[in-house]
Order: structure tokens, then C-alpha cells, then sequence
């Protein structure tokens, strides 16, 4: 179970039982939807973009923990934050998750977001964890849709 | 005396227990370990493991009797070509067609239903035509329907089913008209495990004169499936599904629709002349087998049909059967946990949700307990909006299973509730 417990870690079951930030934005003024057709995990991001920061930001959907563990996360790490740092943290995310930065030894502004670094043992659950960022950078872009394919 | 006699014979008559250690032996790839631990392997509606018998068979053509089949006037594919016929040979027993002609090798059981779907469909479906298809389709047995619909300008009807996953057969036949052309419908439903009454369902739709297509995927590998018997038009299936290699499959037609379809894919191997002005074709089963078939891939699943003759197939049955209400038993003490299919009449599939633990998480903790199922939409998304869940997790079980896999089965998903209360 060791490597389990690296990806079911105790703060991923805690976002997944009570994710933050679930729910519609009224106020938005940007959306996008990204799905993975590969297990059919839907997800709907809000977002209130005002003067180049990232005012709001929540989600709705549904998923596995993975999925929505990560989501909830994004949601808090990139609040407040400038459209550029959330790219910024988008990029390593990614990279993170497939293997191409490892958070430990390099620099990088992922703080509790490593948490995911686990799921690169877990291949087939990798699209899991980068959905909701996948359709954070689809919203930042002004695109509608995201898929992990 | 006369007791002792009369228990003697007693005890000559029952069958003998179904010994699934040695069936094992016959698998080598269930005695490995998959991370760390011994892997049972329960996904076998996705994909059934193959017995030595099949490998060494394959092996053997491979290194001695390989090459093209047909037209070699060289003694290397004499002895291809009739290795591959007499796997047809042995295809047309197994499943009693009236002649091996009627057996045509395709790429699998989707290939199959692609074949019928266009080419019957090109020849007899028009515009205002009507398909009938099931709820509880696998989605290649949907797709093909609705592409050839569309073309032509017909509409797909869909027998219902209830909360237990069972087609509600009343409604089937008001389904039933003049502009039906075709009941395309599947045998056992790899989502929910249903099986099917085939026999009646083909029976009513022959009263009006309907023929029908059986998607038999997830029967074929269950039990004794006689075509003639259930009168199908036609009867699809895999053969990975049955112990055999992918990329081999049968599709079963009766001759007179096989004789009146034009070919579904054209080119060498199943003409009779080809000028730039007109070709005809060969008789079947060439015409619709364009191009090299799987040469391999149909001698495997011959020797598969070998192995199945082997053992004893009616006794296989029966204990997957029982494997099934142990497991059913089982994992309806778990709190927490719903059976997504209860049909009276199941195959060894045990479809399950998990309250607030998403399908794909229960997977990947079972796999790390060596345990393979699979988690999703089990290419029946339409099953899925019926139960309103985006997947469940699916055990299905083959012959070589153990009632000690499903008990490790059913630890791992108490762990899994465990690890996620």
C-alpha cells in the first residue's frame, strides 16, 4: 500500500470529501468545460478575471478523487493570482505530473500542489489530476473546451 | 449388498466437481504477480487470457507452416490454407451453423457487426426504415446502426429495459412493423451481465418477418451458444473473447443474407473476374473476406475452440455460475455498495457502484491489491444515463477464476470503503 498511500494522501481524500470552492459563480465572466472521454469526468470552471487577476475561480463536476482532489487545489492555489502566475503554475503542474520536473530538486512555485507528484506512478490516472488545469489554461486562453485526448 | 450396490451407483452418476486448479495449469499467464501481489484476473468480459494449447498452436503455425493461403500452388500454403479452413470447420461445429460457408472471419466482433450493419443495410434499409436496438447495447452495436441510419434516412428504435437491466420484452414487440428492417441486439450484456431471451426475442421478430443480428461477445465464452437452434440471421462474436487471440472474430449469417449482401470491403482474395468494366465476386465466405485474413489469428482461435471442446465446457458453466452468486452474496454485505444489473438471468459480470467513491478509484486501489477490473463506461454510455451514473466498477468472471479471487476481491473494496470514509 505504499504507493497508494502516495497518491491517496490524507490532503487529497480531505479536498475530495469537501472540495473548496465547488459551486457556480454568478458573477463570472469567463467558463470553460473540459471533459476526458476516456473515463467521463466532466468539469465546468467559473472564473471573475478582473483588471489581469484571477478574483474568483470555482468549479463544478464530477469525477474521482483525483480529479476533483486537484481541482479543488487549483481553485486555491491560482485565486488572487495573476493570469500570467496561473499559467506559470499550470506549466509546472503539468510538467510535474509527467515526469518532467521534479518538484523536489527543482525550482518551482508548486508548494502543497506536490502533493499530485504521486500520481506520475499512476499512469492511467495522470489525465485525472490535470483536467482542471487543463481547462484552467483552455479559460485563461478564452477557449471554450478542454480535453485531456 | 443390494445398499451398497445402489450407492456404488449413486455415486458413479454425479459429475465431477469442476477441479479449476488444473485449469489453471492450463493458463500461464495467471500465475504472475502484478504490483507485488498474486493477479486475479476479473476483467474478462474486456479481454479472456489464453491457454497454452492456443500459444503452442500459434507457435507451431509460425514456425512451420506459414504463408499466404489460397491460390499457393506450393505445398507451404496448401497446408496454411487448410489449417486455416479447418478452423472454419471447427468454428461451424462449435456453434452449429449448417455450414462452415455461413462462418466468415472478420478483424473481431465489432468488424462483425460493421459487416452487417452496411452491407445488409446498403442492400435492404432505406429511408423511413427502422432499426431496432436495445437499451443495454454495448456501443458497437449502436454506432454502426446509427451511421448506416443516418445515410440512409432510417431511425433506430430502442427496446427499454427495467431498474434490474432486463429488456422489457412487451414494449419490444410494439416496436415491431412494416418498416422494420433489421433487430439488432446483444446475447448478454457485458455493462450488466443480463443474459438475454435470444430464442424468444428472434421468434417474435421472425413472426414478422425481421431478421436479427445477436451480439454474442459476452455469450460465446459463457456457454453453449447452437445458432441454428436460437434461428439468428446472424450471430457476431470475438475471439479474445473465448480464449483466443484479438484480431480474429466470426460473424455467422445465414447463406440466403450472405448471398443476397454485396461485400463490405473489396479487393484480392474475393473476386471470381475483375475487368476495369465489371467484377464479380466469389462466393461466400471469400466475398466478404477481402485482403489476407488473419491466418494466425483463425488457427488460434481454432485451437481455442479445441481447448473449449476439451473440457468440460457445461460443467465450466455451472461453476462460473456459482462463482458469480458467491461473489453477488458477498459483496451485497458491503455497506455502501449497489449491484448495477440484478437480472434474473446473468453471465458472470458483476457491474458495482460504490456510494461517494468514484469507479476509477476503486480500480486503481484494487490494482494495487493485484486484483484487474475494469472501471468506466464499459462503451455503454446509454446503460449508464439509464442508471444515472457516469461508470461503475465491473468484475467478470472466466472458468479459471477462484471463490478465493473474489475473496480478495471483496477485502480489497472494504479497504477501498476504508480508505475513503
Amino acid at each position: 500500500m505504499s504507493e497508494l498511500n502516495e497518491l491517496y494522501q490524507e490532503v487529497i481524500l480531505e479536498h475530495n470529501k469537501n472540495p473548496r470552492n465547488f459551486g457556480e459563480i454568478k458573477d463570472a465572466n469567463r467558463t470553460a468545460e473540459g471533459n476526458n472521454p476516456l473515463c467521463g469526468d466532466q468539469l465546468k470552471l467559473y472564473l471573475r478575471i478582473e483588471d489581469n487577476i484571477i478574483k474568483d475561480i470555482s468549479f463544478v463536476g464530477q469525477g474521482c478523487a483525483i480529479s476533483k482532489a486537484s481541482a479543488s487545489m487549483m481553485t486555491q492555489a491560482v485565486k488572487n493570482k495573476t493570469c500570467e502566475e496561473a499559467e506559470k503554475l499550470f506549466s509546472e503542474f503539468h510538467k510535474m505530473v509527467t515526469g518532467k520536473l521534479d518538484p523536489e530538486t527543482e525550482e518551482n512555485s508548486l508548494g502543497k500542489l506536490k502533493v499530485f507528484a504521486g500520481v506520475l506512478e499512476f499512469p492511467a490516472r495522470v489525465k485525472c489530476a490535470s483536467l482542471s488545469w487543463h481547462t484552467l489554461h483552455a479559460a485563461l486562453n478564452n477557449e471554450k473546451m478542454a480535453s485531456t485526448e | 449388498m443390494r445398499q451398497d450396490l445402489g450407492l456404488k451407483l449413486l455415486d458413479s452418476s454425479p459429475k465431477k466437481p469442476f477441479d479449476v486448479e488444473r485449469i489453471r495449469a492450463d493458463f500461464p499467464v495467471l500465475s504472475q504477480n502484478m504490483n507485488g501481489k498474486p493477479l486475479a484476473y476479473l476483467d474478462n468480459a474486456a479481454s479472456a487470457q489464453v491457454p497454452k494449447v492456443v500459444i503452442e498452436r500459434i507457435h507451431e503455425y509460425l514456425t512451420k507452416e506459414h504463408a499466404n493461403i489460397h491460390r499457393g500452388v506450393y505445398y507451404l500454403s496448401q497446408k496454411a490454407t487448410t489449417a486455416y479452413e479447418s478452423a472454419r470447420e471447427k468454428i461451424k461445429r462449435f456453434i452449429n451453423a449448417r455450414e462452415a460457408e455461413e462462418c466468415i472471419f472478420v478483424r473481431g466482433c465489432t468488424e462483425a457487426i460493421n459487416l452487417v450493419a452496411y452491407s445488409f443495410g446498403r442492400r435492404f434499409i432505406e429511408n423511413g426504415d427502422e432499426i431496432v436496438l436495445s437499451q443495454m447495447e454495448h456501443h458497437a452495436n449502436i454506432i454502426p446502426w446509427q451511421t448506416i441510419a443516418e445515410e440512409k434516412g432510417a431511425r433506430l428504435r430502442i427496446i427499454p429495459i427495467n431498474e434490474r437491466g432486463e429488456l422489457v420484452l412487451e414494449e419490444f414487440e410494439n416496436l415491431l412493423n412494416e418498416r422494420t428492417k433489421i433487430v439488432a441486439i446483444t446475447h448478454v450484456s457485458n455493462s450488466l451481465g443480463t443474459v438475454n431471451p435470444i430464442k424468444q426475442i428472434i421468434s417474435i421478430a421472425h413472426k414478422f418477418g425481421i431478421p436479427v443480428c445477436v451480439d454474442g461477445a459476452q455469450a460465446i465464452p459463457h456457454f453453449r451458444v447452437d445458432v441454428q437452434e436460437i434461428d439468428a440471421d446472424f450471430y457476431a462474436f470475438s475471439g479474445h473473447k473465448m480464449f483466443g487471440p484479438t484480431g480474429i472474430g466470426v460473424l455467422y449469417g445465414k447463406r440466403k443474407w450472405l448471398e443476397e449482401m454485396p461485400p463490405y470491403q473489396t479487393g484480392g482474395g474475393m473476386i471470381r473476374r475483375v475487368t476495369f468494366e465489371k467484377t464479380t465476386f466469389a462466393p461466400i465466405p471469400e466475398k466478404f473476406e477481402a485482403g489476407t485474413p488473419a491466418i494466425m489469428g483463425a488457427i488460434g482461435l481454432g485451437a481455442a475452440v479445441d481447448y473449449l471442446n476439451s473440457i468440460d465446457f457445461e460443467a465450466a458453466s455451472e461453476y462460473e455460475k456459482e462463482l458469480l452468486e458467491y461473489a453477488t452474496e458477498q459483496i451485497s454485505n458491503i455497506e455502501g455498495v449497489r449491484i448495477i444489473g440484478t437480472a434474473k438471468e446473468k453471465a458472470s459480470v458483476l457491474s458495482f457502484v460504490i456510494e461517494n467513491i468514484h469507479p476509477h478509484d476503486i480500480g486503481t486501489i484494487l490494482d494495487q491489491q493485484g486484483i484487474a477490473i475494469r472501471a468506466g463506461h464499459h462503451c455503454a454510455q446509454p446503460v449508464m444515463d439509464f442508471f444515472k451514473i457516469p461508470a461503475t466498477a465491473r468484475a467478470s468472471f472466466a472458468f479459471y477464476n477462484t471463490k478465493q479471487e473474489v475473496d480478495r476481491l471483496i477485502e480489497a473494496i472494504k479497504k477501498t470503503v476504508e480508505i475513503f470514509s
